[in-house]
């Protein structure tokens, strides 16, 4: 095994701006998923089965389908519908939408675990419909979900180099160019794998920590 | 859609379920010998299992697969076939995701079993084979069924090594046609049925280990849904 220390020093200034490509991604995606996982707890939720019916059955198949896949067909299937949009743009409502349907179910678990008599109180005190969600039920139920939030923010972190194959230059896009360009794969690599595990091991001690602190 | 091109999808899903199968192996295989390990009374040895989980599971299965094809060969003068490499970087991933679930298990059976063991003075092994096991397995089942479901969609990552899985064979048709919606709906619908089959195989499983046990498999929905597996513990995190 040869190991070329000029090499990683060559790959560092490409490193950064692969893991800025990454961490807009993993941001935008968690802001996406974190917002349409609640709509679709909350659409779970409606008394119409006309609703309930068509929401489950389209975020299981997004959850039991590949994001990769998923990924493709946005990327080749929009612009054929005229819908153009960046390849970065794709990757994070891609990443997104994947990850919402995960997310919904930890609102739902979240939502299910308030107690019964905060929607009794709330019905006692004759609190209008939007007022429970947004002052009763919601502010407890996201505190509870929050580490699982965490959780799956980690995942999808570890989701992220996937946007190379739709051509975004994430970490994994700049050492595979990287690599290319100057036939050494074994530095960038390594140093990505690396990077990934310095980032969410501590990330994942960082929600071990908040469950004990929030959870209970 | 012409034939030739179904046959090339065909294939496709031959590859794909050859990859799922042999690497749901290898990673039941790691499962059970990290998960166990993590419960060893030395403690170099919980510290070693610990230390793989937390560096498989740190980083990407597609880093992994890129490290297997790109990294490996060059430095250990071997270059394996693709399944192979394939295989190995997937089942390494699961197999850590997967450990910390029987890691859990383990922990969750009744402490007075274990005591139990120990007054009729099993060995170590025949408390882990007899007495230990037979109780945390049908625990498993459901939180592995979720990962098997995540290993169906982790396989499609080997078409970016040009592996002619289901996912890449899409990728083909789409050359041919130059038309992609037909072809990658029909490429998600076919992963679809390959996870609904398999969630259907291992709650039959479920059922039949829990009845060895005297048990029933829970009601409800909310127990078996699909998760990902968790960074942190996934079921009982004591440590």
């Amino acid at each position: 095994m040869n190991w070329d220390w000029s090499a990683v020093g060559d790959f560092m200034p490409h490193f950064w701006d692969g893991l800025l490509v990454t961490l807009q991604a993993l941001v935008l995606g968690s802001l996406i998923s974190f917002a349409l996982g609640l709509v679709w707890a909350l659409l779970m939720r409606t008394p119409s089965r006309w609703v309930r019916w068509p929401v489950g059955v389209v975020t299981e198949f997004i959850r039991n389908t590949p994001l990769l896949v998923q990924l493709f067909f946005l990327f080749y299937v929009l612009p054929e519908w005229n819908i153009t949009f960046s390849a970065m743009t794709t990757g994070v409502v891609a990443i997104g939408l994947h990850y919402s349907t995960y997310t919904m179910q930890v609102y739902r678990a979240g939502i299910e675990g308030v107690p019964a008599g905060q929607w009794e109180a709330a019905t006692a005190l004759n609190l209008p419909m939007t007022r429970t969600w947004t002052a009763v039920i919601l502010p407890q139920a996201i505190r509870r979900v929050v580490p699982a939030l965490g959780n799956y923010v980690i995942s999808m972190l570890k989701d992220t180099p996937l946007l190379m194959a739709i051509t975004v230059l994430d970490m994994l896009g700049e050492a595979r160019l990287f690599s290319q360009q100057n036939f050494q794969f074994t530095e960038p690599l390594t140093v990505i794998g690396v990077a990934f595990i310095l980032i969410s091991y501590p990330a994942s001690l960082l929600m071990r920590a908040l469950e004990r602190r929030l959870v209970r | 859609m012409t034939s030739g091109l179904w046959e090339l999808v065909l294939k496709g899903i031959w590859v794909t379920v050859q990859l799922l199968v042999f690497s749901a192996l290898l990673a039941g295989a790691v499962s059970f010998v990290v998960g166990i390990a993590r419960t060893h009374r030395l403690w170099i040895v919980r510290f070693l299992a610990g230390f793989y989980t937390e560096v498989f599971r740190g980083t990407s299965a597609l880093i992994m697969i890129f490290w297997v094809f790109f990294v490996l060969p060059p430095a250990f003068g071997w270059q394996l076939v693709p399944m192979w490499a394939g295989t190995l970087a997937l089942g390494l991933t699961y197999g850590a995701y997967g450990s910390e679930i029987v890691r859990g298990a383990l922990n969750s059976v009744d402490p007075a079993q274990r005591e139990g063991g120990i007054a009729l003075s099993f060995s170590p092994w025949q408390r882990l084979r007899l007495i230990l096991l037979p109780q945390a397995v049908p625990e498993m089942i459901p939180p592995f069924s979720n990962l098997l479901i995540e290993l169906l969609k982790g396989t499609a990552l080997v078409s970016v090594m040009g592996m002619g899985d289901l996912a890449f064979s899409g990728n083909l048709v789409r050359l041919a046609l130059q038309e992609s919606a037909e072809i990658y709906t029909y490429i998600l619908l076919i992963y679809f049925v390959i996870a609904f089959l398999l969630t259907r195989v291992m709650r039959g499983l479920e059922k039949r280990l829990k009845a060895g046990i005297g048990e029933v498999p829970e009601k409800g929905v909310s127990q078996r849904e699909l998760h990902r597996p968790e960074t942190t513990g996934v079921g009982g995190g004591a440590a």
